[in-house]
Protein backbone atom coordinates (compact mmCIF):
# COMPACT_ATOMS: atom_id res chain seq x y z
CA UNK A 1 0.00 0.00 0.00
CA UNK A 2 1.23 3.36 -0.93
CA UNK A 3 2.87 5.29 2.15
CA UNK A 4 2.31 9.22 1.90
CA UNK A 5 3.66 12.59 3.87
CA UNK A 6 1.27 15.61 3.78
CA UNK A 7 -0.10 18.23 6.37
CA UNK A 8 -3.73 17.69 7.25
CA UNK A 9 -5.95 20.29 8.16
CA UNK A 10 -7.48 20.06 12.21
CA UNK A 11 -11.14 20.53 11.73
CA UNK A 12 -12.25 19.91 15.35
CA UNK A 13 -10.39 18.52 18.11
CA UNK A 14 -12.97 17.59 21.52
CA UNK A 15 -11.84 17.40 24.92
CA UNK A 16 -13.80 14.47 25.62
CA UNK A 17 -12.72 14.18 29.05
CA UNK A 18 -9.47 15.95 30.99
CA UNK A 19 -7.05 13.00 29.68
CA UNK A 20 -8.59 12.21 26.25
CA UNK A 21 -9.51 13.90 23.05
CA UNK A 22 -10.66 13.06 19.48
CA UNK A 23 -8.77 14.95 16.88
CA UNK A 24 -10.45 15.26 13.46
CA UNK A 25 -8.42 15.99 11.00
CA UNK A 26 -8.89 16.51 6.64
CA UNK A 27 -7.01 16.81 3.44
CA UNK A 28 -7.19 18.71 0.72
CA UNK A 29 -7.69 15.60 -1.63
CA UNK A 30 -9.71 12.44 -1.34
CA UNK A 31 -8.16 10.28 2.10
CA UNK A 32 -6.45 7.50 0.53
CA UNK A 33 -7.57 3.75 1.40
CA UNK A 34 -6.83 3.01 5.52
CA UNK A 35 -7.36 -0.02 6.47
CA UNK A 36 -8.48 -0.94 9.94
CA UNK A 37 -5.79 -1.57 12.30
CA UNK A 38 -3.44 0.49 10.79
CA UNK A 39 -1.60 3.75 12.22
CA UNK A 40 -0.14 7.65 11.31
CA UNK A 41 2.70 9.07 12.42
CA UNK A 42 2.33 12.08 13.51
CA UNK A 43 4.70 15.21 13.75
CA UNK A 44 4.45 17.44 17.21
CA UNK A 45 6.49 19.83 16.45
CA UNK A 46 10.19 18.65 16.12
CA UNK A 47 10.98 20.70 20.27
CA UNK A 48 13.19 18.87 22.23
CA UNK A 49 10.68 17.11 24.21
CA UNK A 50 8.55 16.07 21.49
CA UNK A 51 11.58 15.26 18.79
CA UNK A 52 10.45 11.96 17.13
CA UNK A 53 6.83 11.77 15.68
CA UNK A 54 4.16 9.99 18.09
CA UNK A 55 2.05 6.83 16.40
CA UNK A 56 -1.60 7.27 16.75
CA UNK A 57 -4.18 4.54 15.54
CA UNK A 58 -6.54 5.13 13.07
CA UNK A 59 -9.83 5.85 15.02
CA UNK A 60 -12.46 6.19 12.14
CA UNK A 61 -12.73 7.70 8.68
CA UNK A 62 -15.20 9.45 8.05
CA UNK A 63 -15.57 9.56 4.12
CA UNK A 64 -18.60 11.81 3.49
CA UNK A 65 -16.69 14.48 5.39
CA UNK A 66 -13.17 13.34 4.31
CA UNK A 67 -12.37 13.29 7.60
CA UNK A 68 -9.55 11.67 9.82
CA UNK A 69 -10.69 10.78 13.76
CA UNK A 70 -7.54 10.24 15.72
CA UNK A 71 -8.40 9.18 19.39
CA UNK A 72 -5.85 10.14 21.90
CA UNK A 73 -4.92 9.73 25.59
CA UNK A 74 -2.91 12.45 27.34
CA UNK A 75 0.32 11.11 28.57
CA UNK A 76 3.05 13.26 28.35
CA UNK A 77 4.18 16.27 26.31
CA UNK A 78 3.50 15.42 22.88
CA UNK A 79 0.01 13.88 23.27
CA UNK A 80 -0.68 17.00 25.39
CA UNK A 81 0.65 19.21 22.37
CA UNK A 82 -2.07 17.57 20.22
CA UNK A 83 -4.72 18.11 22.46
CA UNK A 84 -4.36 21.70 21.93
CA UNK A 85 -4.62 22.02 18.49
CA UNK A 86 -7.14 24.06 17.23
CA UNK A 87 -9.47 23.72 13.70
CA UNK A 88 -7.14 25.37 10.81
CA UNK A 89 -4.17 24.35 12.22
CA UNK A 90 -1.87 21.95 10.46
CA UNK A 91 -0.12 18.62 11.08
CA UNK A 92 2.69 16.54 9.43
CA UNK A 93 1.22 13.03 9.03
CA UNK A 94 2.77 9.76 8.06
CA UNK A 95 0.44 7.53 6.38
CA UNK A 96 -1.04 4.42 6.48
CA UNK A 97 1.39 2.38 8.45
CA UNK A 98 1.49 -1.20 9.32
CA UNK A 99 -0.70 -4.27 8.74
CA UNK A 100 -4.54 -4.61 9.48
CA UNK A 101 -6.90 -6.88 11.15
CA UNK A 102 -7.96 -9.70 8.95
CA UNK A 103 -11.32 -10.68 8.28
CA UNK A 104 -13.41 -13.68 9.93
CA UNK A 105 -13.49 -16.38 7.85
CA UNK A 106 -17.10 -16.51 7.03
CA UNK A 107 -20.12 -14.04 7.59
CA UNK A 108 -21.90 -16.23 9.74
CA UNK A 109 -18.46 -15.59 12.08
CA UNK A 110 -19.17 -13.66 14.82
CA UNK A 111 -16.42 -10.96 15.97
CA UNK A 112 -15.90 -9.76 18.99
CA UNK A 113 -14.06 -6.52 19.40
CA UNK A 114 -12.62 -5.67 23.00
CA UNK A 115 -10.67 -2.57 23.64
CA UNK A 116 -9.71 -1.17 27.38
CA UNK A 117 -8.61 2.71 27.50
CA UNK A 118 -7.65 4.51 24.54
CA UNK A 119 -7.14 0.80 22.90
CA UNK A 120 -10.56 1.21 22.11
CA UNK A 121 -9.82 3.45 19.10
CA UNK A 122 -8.63 1.25 16.44
CA UNK A 123 -11.99 -0.91 17.16
CA UNK A 124 -14.27 1.51 16.39
CA UNK A 125 -12.99 1.88 12.33
CA UNK A 126 -13.01 -2.09 12.27
CA UNK A 127 -16.19 -2.48 13.78
CA UNK A 128 -17.42 -0.15 10.94
CA UNK A 129 -15.92 -2.03 8.33
CA UNK A 130 -16.64 -5.51 9.32
CA UNK A 131 -20.50 -3.80 9.63
CA UNK A 132 -20.12 -2.62 6.29
CA UNK A 133 -19.51 -5.82 4.64
CA UNK A 134 -22.07 -7.95 6.44
CA UNK A 135 -20.74 -9.05 9.72
CA UNK A 136 -22.71 -8.36 13.05
CA UNK A 137 -19.54 -7.51 15.14
CA UNK A 138 -20.08 -7.13 18.72
CA UNK A 139 -18.15 -4.64 21.09
CA UNK A 140 -16.37 -5.36 24.99
CA UNK A 141 -15.24 -2.11 26.10
CA UNK A 142 -13.41 -1.79 29.55
CA UNK A 143 -12.66 1.71 31.43
CA UNK A 144 -11.61 2.65 34.77
CA UNK A 145 -15.04 3.87 35.34
CA UNK A 146 -17.94 5.95 33.40
CA UNK A 147 -16.32 9.22 32.52
CA UNK A 148 -13.41 7.20 31.29
CA UNK A 149 -15.61 5.49 28.45
CA UNK A 150 -15.01 6.74 25.37
CA UNK A 151 -17.28 7.62 22.29
CA UNK A 152 -20.11 4.68 23.04
CA UNK A 153 -22.44 6.18 21.02
CA UNK A 154 -19.80 5.89 17.78
CA UNK A 155 -19.85 2.34 18.42
CA UNK A 156 -23.61 1.30 19.17
CA UNK A 157 -23.94 2.41 15.40
CA UNK A 158 -22.34 -0.66 14.49
CA UNK A 159 -23.05 -3.02 16.47
CA UNK A 160 -23.78 -4.14 20.52
CA UNK A 161 -22.15 -2.80 22.89
CA UNK A 162 -21.03 -4.23 26.14
CA UNK A 163 -18.92 -2.19 28.94
CA UNK A 164 -17.19 -3.26 31.98
CA UNK A 165 -15.94 -0.68 34.50
CA UNK A 166 -13.58 -1.31 37.68
CA UNK A 167 -16.01 0.57 39.82
CA UNK A 168 -19.59 -1.26 38.15
CA UNK A 169 -21.19 2.33 37.67
CA UNK A 170 -21.56 1.32 34.01
CA UNK A 171 -21.91 -2.06 32.49
CA UNK A 172 -20.58 -4.96 34.39
CA UNK A 173 -18.08 -4.72 37.17
CA UNK A 174 -14.77 -5.61 36.48
CA UNK A 175 -12.40 -6.72 33.77
CA UNK A 176 -13.46 -7.19 29.93
CA UNK A 177 -12.17 -11.00 30.87
CA UNK A 178 -15.16 -11.19 33.39
CA UNK A 179 -18.30 -9.77 31.41
CA UNK A 180 -20.81 -12.60 31.12
CA UNK A 181 -21.39 -12.30 27.55
CA UNK A 182 -17.68 -14.76 27.44
CA UNK A 183 -19.59 -17.35 29.06
CA UNK A 184 -23.04 -16.87 27.63
CA UNK A 185 -22.35 -16.49 24.10
CA UNK A 186 -20.19 -17.81 21.28
CA UNK A 187 -17.68 -15.39 19.25
CA UNK A 188 -15.66 -16.81 16.26
CA UNK A 189 -13.11 -14.31 15.88
CA UNK A 190 -11.86 -12.06 18.80
CA UNK A 191 -9.46 -8.33 17.90
CA UNK A 192 -8.51 -6.66 20.97
CA UNK A 193 -6.33 -3.60 21.83
CA UNK A 194 -5.60 -1.76 25.03
CA UNK A 195 -2.78 -2.38 27.97
CA UNK A 196 -0.71 -4.95 27.87
CA UNK A 197 -2.31 -6.93 30.35
CA UNK A 198 -5.76 -6.73 29.67
CA UNK A 199 -4.44 -8.12 26.40
CA UNK A 200 -2.52 -10.82 27.74
CA UNK A 201 -5.75 -11.73 29.81
CA UNK A 202 -7.60 -11.46 26.28
CA UNK A 203 -5.09 -13.27 24.70
CA UNK A 204 -5.08 -16.39 27.14
CA UNK A 205 -9.05 -16.47 27.34
CA UNK A 206 -9.18 -16.84 23.61
CA UNK A 207 -6.24 -19.76 23.69
CA UNK A 208 -8.18 -21.70 26.26
CA UNK A 209 -11.58 -21.12 24.36
CA UNK A 210 -9.73 -21.67 21.38
CA UNK A 211 -11.19 -19.16 19.44
CA UNK A 212 -8.70 -16.99 16.85
CA UNK A 213 -7.22 -14.22 18.22
CA UNK A 214 -5.96 -10.63 17.05
CA UNK A 215 -4.28 -8.23 18.75
CA UNK A 216 -2.96 -4.68 18.00
CA UNK A 217 0.95 -3.63 20.35
CA UNK A 218 1.85 -0.35 20.54
CA UNK A 219 5.95 -0.94 20.81
CA UNK A 220 8.21 2.33 20.92
CA UNK A 221 8.66 3.56 17.58
CA UNK A 222 10.93 5.76 16.32
CA UNK A 223 10.61 5.79 12.18
CA UNK A 224 6.89 3.96 11.67
CA UNK A 225 8.18 2.66 8.18
CA UNK A 226 10.29 -0.36 8.81
CA UNK A 227 13.61 1.59 8.57
CA UNK A 228 15.00 1.85 12.37
CA UNK A 229 14.22 -1.75 13.99
CA UNK A 230 13.46 -0.12 17.14
CA UNK A 231 9.89 -1.58 17.70
CA UNK A 232 10.32 -5.20 17.22
CA UNK A 233 8.53 -7.88 19.06
CA UNK A 234 9.95 -11.24 19.41
CA UNK A 235 7.99 -14.04 17.85
CA UNK A 236 8.06 -17.68 17.07
CA UNK A 237 9.38 -15.76 13.41
CA UNK A 238 12.27 -14.04 15.87
CA UNK A 239 12.26 -10.05 15.74
CA UNK A 240 9.55 -9.02 13.59
CA UNK A 241 8.94 -5.40 13.39
CA UNK A 242 5.54 -3.67 15.00
CA UNK A 243 5.69 -1.17 12.83
CA UNK A 244 5.65 -2.96 9.23
CA UNK A 245 4.86 -6.57 10.16
CA UNK A 246 2.07 -4.70 13.03
CA UNK A 247 0.97 -4.00 14.54
CA UNK A 248 -1.54 -6.54 14.57
CA UNK A 249 -0.18 -9.66 14.86
CA UNK A 250 -2.20 -13.13 15.85
CA UNK A 251 -1.34 -14.44 19.01
CA UNK A 252 -0.29 -18.07 17.23
CA UNK A 253 2.73 -15.92 16.69
CA UNK A 254 3.38 -14.37 19.97
CA UNK A 255 5.61 -15.33 22.56
CA UNK A 256 3.83 -14.45 25.80
CA UNK A 257 3.43 -16.70 28.75
CA UNK A 258 -0.56 -16.96 28.50
CA UNK B 1 23.12 25.07 -10.31
CA UNK B 2 26.54 24.36 -9.19
CA UNK B 3 28.31 21.34 -9.60
CA UNK B 4 27.67 18.89 -6.22
CA UNK B 5 30.03 16.33 -7.38
CA UNK B 6 31.85 14.73 -5.25
CA UNK B 7 35.09 11.79 -5.49
CA UNK B 8 35.71 9.58 -2.78
CA UNK B 9 38.19 7.09 -3.47
CA UNK B 10 37.60 5.40 -7.00
CA UNK B 11 34.03 6.49 -6.64
CA UNK B 12 32.05 9.67 -7.83
CA UNK B 13 28.70 11.07 -5.99
CA UNK B 14 26.57 12.62 -7.99
CA UNK B 15 25.88 15.40 -4.31
CA UNK B 16 27.21 14.89 -1.09
CA UNK B 17 24.47 13.60 0.48
CA UNK B 18 24.04 9.84 2.00
CA UNK B 19 22.10 8.96 4.12
CA UNK B 20 23.46 7.01 7.41
CA UNK B 21 23.50 3.26 8.11
CA UNK B 22 20.70 1.79 10.41
CA UNK B 23 18.51 4.95 9.92
CA UNK B 24 17.15 4.55 6.00
CA UNK B 25 16.64 0.58 6.12
CA UNK B 26 17.20 -0.53 2.18
CA UNK B 27 16.58 2.69 0.56
CA UNK B 28 13.35 0.42 -0.17
CA UNK B 29 10.99 2.00 2.92
CA UNK B 30 11.44 5.34 1.73
CA UNK B 31 10.48 4.85 -1.91
CA UNK B 32 6.96 5.99 -1.56
CA UNK B 33 8.47 9.79 -0.18
CA UNK B 34 11.60 10.47 -2.05
CA UNK B 35 13.08 9.59 -5.34
CA UNK B 36 16.26 7.80 -4.38
CA UNK B 37 18.14 9.00 -7.51
CA UNK B 38 18.29 12.36 -6.02
CA UNK B 39 20.83 11.97 -3.39
CA UNK B 40 24.67 10.74 -3.24
CA UNK B 41 24.49 7.49 -1.93
CA UNK B 42 22.78 4.96 0.50
CA UNK B 43 24.49 2.77 3.28
CA UNK B 44 22.22 0.29 4.39
CA UNK B 45 21.71 -1.50 7.25
CA UNK B 46 24.50 -3.25 9.43
CA UNK B 47 25.18 -6.15 7.62
CA UNK B 48 26.87 -9.07 9.35
CA UNK B 49 28.37 -13.04 7.95
CA UNK B 50 25.39 -14.35 9.83
CA UNK B 51 22.04 -13.76 10.57
CA UNK B 52 21.44 -11.83 13.85
CA UNK B 53 18.52 -11.22 15.78
CA UNK B 54 19.35 -8.16 17.50
CA UNK B 55 18.98 -7.10 21.32
CA UNK B 56 15.56 -7.63 23.00
CA UNK B 57 12.90 -4.85 23.46
CA UNK B 58 13.01 -2.07 23.99
CA UNK B 59 15.63 -1.04 21.73
CA UNK B 60 14.96 3.05 22.03
CA UNK B 61 14.29 5.82 24.28
CA UNK B 62 13.78 9.42 22.98
CA UNK B 63 15.70 11.88 24.43
CA UNK B 64 16.13 16.05 24.39
CA UNK B 65 16.56 16.34 20.80
CA UNK B 66 17.77 12.67 20.30
CA UNK B 67 17.20 9.04 21.11
CA UNK B 68 19.03 6.02 22.06
CA UNK B 69 18.95 2.89 20.94
CA UNK B 70 20.42 -0.45 20.96
CA UNK B 71 19.47 -2.26 17.87
CA UNK B 72 22.20 -4.26 17.88
CA UNK B 73 22.67 -5.18 14.61
CA UNK B 74 19.59 -7.04 13.74
CA UNK B 75 19.93 -8.25 10.34
CA UNK B 76 19.45 -11.91 8.19
CA UNK B 77 23.37 -12.10 7.39
CA UNK B 78 25.33 -11.35 4.16
CA UNK B 79 24.22 -14.54 2.12
CA UNK B 80 20.45 -13.40 2.67
CA UNK B 81 21.01 -9.89 1.66
CA UNK B 82 22.58 -11.44 -1.56
CA UNK B 83 20.40 -13.61 -2.78
CA UNK B 84 16.86 -11.48 -1.26
CA UNK B 85 18.40 -7.65 -1.51
CA UNK B 86 20.61 -6.82 -3.47
CA UNK B 87 18.62 -8.26 -6.89
CA UNK B 88 15.89 -5.17 -5.89
CA UNK B 89 18.77 -3.09 -4.78
CA UNK B 90 20.86 -3.12 -7.24
CA UNK B 91 18.24 -1.36 -9.78
CA UNK B 92 18.45 2.31 -7.74
CA UNK B 93 19.97 4.69 -9.24
CA UNK B 94 22.80 6.05 -6.63
CA UNK B 95 25.73 4.75 -4.99
CA UNK B 96 24.09 1.38 -2.50
CA UNK B 97 26.94 1.01 -0.20
CA UNK B 98 26.76 -1.75 2.79
CA UNK B 99 27.53 -1.03 6.13
CA UNK B 100 29.69 -4.13 7.35
CA UNK B 101 29.70 -5.32 11.08
CA UNK B 102 30.83 -7.82 13.09
CA UNK B 103 32.27 -9.15 16.30
CA UNK B 104 35.67 -10.64 15.27
CA UNK B 105 38.11 -9.94 12.09
CA UNK B 106 37.12 -13.26 10.44
CA UNK B 107 33.93 -12.02 10.72
CA UNK B 108 34.59 -8.89 8.95
CA UNK B 109 36.78 -10.23 6.15
CA UNK B 110 33.59 -13.38 4.99
CA UNK B 111 31.38 -10.53 4.96
CA UNK B 112 33.34 -8.13 3.13
CA UNK B 113 34.68 -10.41 0.74
CA UNK B 114 31.10 -11.46 -0.55
CA UNK B 115 30.30 -8.12 -0.94
CA UNK B 116 33.27 -7.66 -3.16
CA UNK B 117 32.07 -9.80 -5.50
CA UNK B 118 28.79 -7.60 -6.32
CA UNK B 119 29.06 -5.54 -9.30
CA UNK B 120 26.66 -3.06 -8.33
CA UNK B 121 27.50 -2.45 -4.83
CA UNK B 122 30.88 0.53 -5.50
CA UNK B 123 31.77 0.99 -1.60
CA UNK B 124 31.83 -0.28 1.62
CA UNK B 125 31.49 1.29 5.03
CA UNK B 126 33.63 -0.76 7.67
CA UNK B 127 31.33 -0.32 11.09
CA UNK B 128 34.03 -0.65 13.72
CA UNK B 129 31.99 1.16 15.81
CA UNK B 130 29.11 0.18 16.74
CA UNK B 131 28.28 0.70 20.69
CA UNK B 132 25.25 -1.81 20.85
CA UNK B 133 26.72 -5.55 20.82
CA UNK B 134 28.75 -7.53 23.54
CA UNK B 135 31.89 -8.37 21.96
CA UNK B 136 33.77 -6.83 18.94
CA UNK B 137 31.99 -3.53 16.99
CA UNK B 138 33.35 -0.93 18.98
CA UNK B 139 35.94 -2.67 20.34
CA UNK B 140 37.60 -2.99 17.02
CA UNK B 141 37.24 0.98 16.51
CA UNK B 142 38.69 2.48 20.10
CA UNK B 143 41.88 1.26 20.33
CA UNK B 144 44.44 1.94 17.21
CA UNK B 145 45.77 -1.67 17.21
CA UNK B 146 42.61 -3.83 16.44
CA UNK B 147 41.52 -0.87 14.46
CA UNK B 148 44.55 -1.14 12.37
CA UNK B 149 44.47 -5.14 12.49
CA UNK B 150 41.02 -5.09 10.91
CA UNK B 151 41.35 -2.28 8.49
CA UNK B 152 44.23 -4.13 7.10
CA UNK B 153 42.28 -7.75 7.07
CA UNK B 154 39.78 -6.15 5.46
CA UNK B 155 41.94 -3.98 2.35
CA UNK B 156 43.39 -7.34 1.42
CA UNK B 157 40.30 -8.42 0.58
CA UNK B 158 38.26 -5.97 -0.68
CA UNK B 159 39.11 -4.06 -3.49
CA UNK B 160 36.89 -0.88 -4.07
CA UNK B 161 36.27 1.77 -2.14
CA UNK B 162 36.36 1.46 1.78
CA UNK B 163 35.18 3.81 3.92
CA UNK B 164 35.88 3.13 8.04
CA UNK B 165 33.32 4.41 10.27
CA UNK B 166 34.96 5.74 13.80
CA UNK B 167 33.45 6.03 17.38
CA UNK B 168 33.10 8.88 19.37
CA UNK B 169 33.75 7.21 21.92
CA UNK B 170 37.32 7.61 22.33
CA UNK B 171 39.79 10.21 23.73
CA UNK B 172 41.42 11.01 21.11
CA UNK B 173 39.27 10.56 17.85
CA UNK B 174 42.07 11.99 15.29
CA UNK B 175 44.34 8.95 16.63
CA UNK B 176 42.53 6.47 15.25
CA UNK B 177 41.47 8.26 11.54
CA UNK B 178 45.12 7.69 10.92
CA UNK B 179 45.52 4.28 12.00
CA UNK B 180 43.31 3.47 9.65
CA UNK B 181 44.25 6.11 6.76
CA UNK B 182 47.96 4.20 6.59
CA UNK B 183 46.24 1.09 7.04
CA UNK B 184 44.64 2.13 3.55
CA UNK B 185 41.42 3.49 3.95
CA UNK B 186 39.43 5.48 1.13
CA UNK B 187 37.87 7.94 3.76
CA UNK B 188 36.39 7.84 7.13
CA UNK B 189 32.75 7.87 8.46
CA UNK B 190 32.02 9.43 11.82
CA UNK B 191 30.17 9.69 13.65
CA UNK B 192 29.07 6.98 15.25
CA UNK B 193 26.59 7.15 18.28
CA UNK B 194 28.11 8.20 21.46
CA UNK B 195 27.50 6.01 24.63
CA UNK B 196 24.38 7.07 26.90
CA UNK B 197 21.40 5.75 28.71
CA UNK B 198 18.58 6.55 30.23
CA UNK B 199 16.37 5.16 33.53
CA UNK B 200 12.96 4.58 34.40
CA UNK B 201 12.24 6.84 37.49
CA UNK B 202 9.05 5.14 37.92
CA UNK B 203 10.23 1.77 37.93
CA UNK B 204 13.65 3.16 38.54
CA UNK B 205 14.90 0.03 35.89
CA UNK B 206 17.21 1.62 32.49
CA UNK B 207 14.94 2.36 29.77
CA UNK B 208 16.97 0.29 27.27
CA UNK B 209 17.21 -3.48 27.95
CA UNK B 210 21.15 -3.68 27.25
CA UNK B 211 21.52 -0.28 29.95
CA UNK B 212 23.46 1.57 27.96
CA UNK B 213 22.59 2.62 24.14
CA UNK B 214 23.53 4.66 21.51
CA UNK B 215 22.63 8.67 21.20
CA UNK B 216 21.97 10.42 17.97
CA UNK B 217 20.33 13.32 16.44
CA UNK B 218 20.51 17.15 16.64
CA UNK B 219 21.98 16.77 20.15
CA UNK B 220 25.23 15.25 19.25
CA UNK B 221 25.60 17.49 16.50
CA UNK B 222 28.15 19.91 17.94
CA UNK B 223 29.97 16.79 19.35
CA UNK B 224 29.90 15.32 15.62
CA UNK B 225 31.26 18.76 14.19
CA UNK B 226 34.28 19.03 16.63
CA UNK B 227 35.61 15.87 15.43
CA UNK B 228 35.25 16.31 12.14
CA UNK B 229 36.65 19.76 12.35
CA UNK B 230 39.69 18.18 14.33
CA UNK B 231 39.88 14.78 11.84
CA UNK B 232 40.17 17.12 8.90
CA UNK B 233 43.06 18.61 10.03
CA UNK B 234 44.86 15.00 10.62
CA UNK B 235 43.95 12.90 7.96
CA UNK B 236 44.48 13.70 3.76
CA UNK B 237 41.91 11.34 3.09
CA UNK B 238 38.31 12.55 2.38
CA UNK B 239 36.01 12.76 5.83
CA UNK B 240 32.25 11.73 5.28
CA UNK B 241 30.51 13.66 8.03
CA UNK B 242 27.71 12.94 9.97
CA UNK B 243 25.84 13.22 13.72
CA UNK B 244 22.67 14.96 14.21
CA UNK B 245 22.16 16.83 10.75
CA UNK B 246 18.68 17.97 10.20
CA UNK B 247 18.84 20.33 7.51
CA UNK B 248 21.13 22.21 4.83
CA UNK B 249 22.47 24.35 6.89
CA UNK B 250 23.72 21.38 9.31
CA UNK B 251 25.69 19.92 6.16
CA UNK B 252 27.15 22.62 4.86
CA UNK B 253 28.42 23.58 8.64
CA UNK B 254 30.09 20.27 7.82
CA UNK B 255 31.49 20.18 4.85
CA UNK B 256 32.94 23.58 6.12
CA UNK B 257 34.54 21.71 9.43
CA UNK B 258 36.05 19.42 6.35
CA UNK B 259 33.54 16.77 5.17
CA UNK B 260 33.45 15.94 1.53
CA UNK B 261 30.06 14.44 1.85
CA UNK B 262 27.96 13.85 4.51
CA UNK B 263 25.37 11.50 5.96
CA UNK B 264 21.90 11.62 7.33
CA UNK B 265 20.46 9.33 9.92
CA UNK B 266 17.80 10.04 12.82
CA UNK B 267 15.96 12.47 11.08
CA UNK B 268 14.94 10.24 8.31
CA UNK B 269 12.85 9.40 10.59
CA UNK B 270 10.97 13.03 11.64
CA UNK B 271 11.08 13.55 7.76
CA UNK B 272 11.82 10.97 5.19
CA UNK B 273 12.50 13.55 2.51
CA UNK B 274 14.96 15.20 4.53
CA UNK B 275 17.87 13.93 2.22
CA UNK B 276 16.17 15.22 -0.84
CA UNK B 277 16.17 18.85 0.84
CA UNK B 278 19.11 18.94 2.16
CA UNK B 279 20.79 18.24 -1.38
CA UNK B 280 18.98 21.04 -2.88
CA UNK B 281 19.69 23.32 0.29
CA UNK B 282 23.01 22.33 -0.37
CA UNK B 283 23.02 24.22 -3.95
CA UNK B 284 20.67 26.84 -2.89
CA UNK B 285 23.74 27.78 -0.68
CA UNK B 286 26.72 27.55 -3.76
CA UNK B 287 24.53 29.87 -5.54
CA UNK B 288 23.30 32.24 -2.85
CA UNK B 289 27.19 32.73 -2.29
CA UNK B 290 28.75 32.53 -5.67
CA UNK B 291 30.31 28.96 -5.70
CA UNK B 292 30.80 27.36 -9.02
CA UNK B 293 31.19 23.76 -6.55
CA UNK B 294 31.08 22.27 -3.51
CA UNK B 295 34.40 21.40 -3.67
CA UNK B 296 35.05 25.18 -3.15
CA UNK B 297 33.47 25.12 0.33
CA UNK B 298 35.37 21.74 1.63
CA UNK B 299 37.52 22.77 4.98
CA UNK B 300 36.67 25.88 3.98
CA UNK B 301 35.82 27.35 7.10
CA UNK B 302 37.96 30.37 8.17
CA UNK B 303 39.02 30.81 11.67
CA UNK B 304 41.01 33.63 11.77
CA UNK B 305 38.09 35.68 9.72
C1 LIG C 1 0.89 1.57 16.65
C2 LIG C 1 0.54 2.46 17.81
C3 LIG C 1 -0.73 3.00 17.89
C4 LIG C 1 -1.07 3.84 18.95
N1 LIG C 1 -2.32 4.37 18.98
C5 LIG C 1 -2.66 5.24 19.94
C6 LIG C 1 -3.95 5.86 19.94
O1 LIG C 1 -4.78 5.62 19.07
N2 LIG C 1 -4.23 6.75 20.90
C7 LIG C 1 -3.32 7.05 21.89
O2 LIG C 1 -3.63 7.89 22.74
N3 LIG C 1 -2.11 6.48 21.93
C8 LIG C 1 -1.74 5.59 20.97
N4 LIG C 1 -0.49 5.01 20.99
C9 LIG C 1 0.45 5.37 22.07
C10 LIG C 1 1.04 6.75 21.79
O3 LIG C 1 1.88 6.67 20.66
C11 LIG C 1 1.86 7.26 22.99
O4 LIG C 1 1.03 7.38 24.09
C12 LIG C 1 2.47 8.62 22.68
O5 LIG C 1 3.51 8.48 21.74
C13 LIG C 1 3.02 9.27 23.93
O6 LIG C 1 3.60 10.53 23.59
P1 LIG C 1 3.76 11.68 24.68
O7 LIG C 1 4.76 12.64 24.17
O8 LIG C 1 2.46 12.21 25.08
O9 LIG C 1 4.31 10.92 25.93
P2 LIG C 1 5.82 10.62 26.33
O10 LIG C 1 6.31 11.77 27.11
O11 LIG C 1 6.56 10.16 25.13
O12 LIG C 1 5.57 9.38 27.27
C14 LIG C 1 4.79 9.48 28.46
C15 LIG C 1 4.71 8.12 29.10
O13 LIG C 1 4.04 7.20 28.23
C16 LIG C 1 4.88 6.08 27.93
N5 LIG C 1 4.71 5.70 26.53
C17 LIG C 1 5.02 6.45 25.45
N6 LIG C 1 4.75 5.78 24.32
C18 LIG C 1 4.25 4.58 24.70
C19 LIG C 1 3.80 3.44 24.00
N7 LIG C 1 3.81 3.35 22.67
N8 LIG C 1 3.38 2.38 24.72
C20 LIG C 1 3.39 2.42 26.06
N9 LIG C 1 3.80 3.47 26.77
C21 LIG C 1 4.23 4.53 26.11
C22 LIG C 1 6.27 6.57 28.19
O14 LIG C 1 7.16 5.51 28.54
C23 LIG C 1 6.08 7.52 29.34
O15 LIG C 1 6.03 6.84 30.57
C24 LIG C 1 -0.12 4.15 19.96
C25 LIG C 1 1.16 3.60 19.88
C26 LIG C 1 1.50 2.76 18.83
C27 LIG C 1 2.87 2.19 18.74
C1 LIG D 1 18.32 3.18 15.02
C2 LIG D 1 19.74 3.37 14.58
C3 LIG D 1 20.46 2.28 14.03
C4 LIG D 1 21.78 2.43 13.63
N1 LIG D 1 22.44 1.36 13.07
C5 LIG D 1 23.72 1.52 12.62
C6 LIG D 1 24.40 0.46 11.95
O1 LIG D 1 23.86 -0.64 11.74
N2 LIG D 1 25.69 0.68 11.53
C7 LIG D 1 26.31 1.89 11.72
O2 LIG D 1 27.47 2.04 11.32
N3 LIG D 1 25.68 2.91 12.32
C8 LIG D 1 24.41 2.76 12.77
N4 LIG D 1 23.76 3.83 13.37
C9 LIG D 1 24.47 5.11 13.53
C10 LIG D 1 24.11 6.09 12.39
O3 LIG D 1 24.48 5.56 11.13
C11 LIG D 1 24.80 7.45 12.61
O4 LIG D 1 26.20 7.23 12.65
C12 LIG D 1 24.39 8.12 13.90
O5 LIG D 1 23.03 7.89 14.16
C13 LIG D 1 24.68 9.63 13.92
O6 LIG D 1 23.97 10.32 12.92
P1 LIG D 1 22.53 11.02 13.18
O7 LIG D 1 22.67 11.85 14.41
O8 LIG D 1 22.25 11.80 11.94
O9 LIG D 1 21.57 9.91 13.38
C14 LIG D 1 22.42 3.69 13.78
C15 LIG D 1 21.71 4.78 14.32
C16 LIG D 1 20.38 4.64 14.70
C17 LIG D 1 19.64 5.83 15.26
S1 LIG E 1 9.68 1.98 14.31
FE1 LIG E 1 11.41 1.92 13.02
S2 LIG E 1 11.31 -0.11 12.31
FE2 LIG E 1 9.47 0.06 13.42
Amino acid sequence: MKKYASDWKVTENVRLHPNYCLLKLSLDTTIPEMLPGQFVQIRVDGSPTTFLRRPISINYVDRNKNELWLLIQLVGDGTKKLSELKPQQTVNLLYPLGNSFSLPETKHDKPLLIGGGVGVAPMLYLGSLLKSRGYLPTFLLGARSEKDLLLPEEFEKYGHVFITTEDGKSGEKGFVTHHSTLRENRYDFIYTCGPNPMMHAVAAYAKQAGIPCEVSLENLMACGIGACLCCVENTTEGHICVCTEGPVINIEKLKWQI
Amino acid sequence: MANLKVNIGNLSFKNPVMTASGTFGYGTEFLDFMDLSRIGGIFMKGTTATHREGNFYPRMAETPSGMLNAVGLQNKGVDYFISHIYPEIRKYDTNMMVNVSGSTIEEYISCAEKINELEDIPAIELNISCPNVKQGGMAFGTNCQSASQVVKAIRNVYRKTLTVKLSPNVTDITEIARTVEAEGADAVSLINTIVGMAIDVEKRRPVLSTVTGGLSGPCIKPIALRMVYQTYKSVKIPIIGMGGISNAKDAIEFILAGSTAIQIGTYNFLDPAISVKVADGINDYLDRHGFNSVQEIIGALDIDG
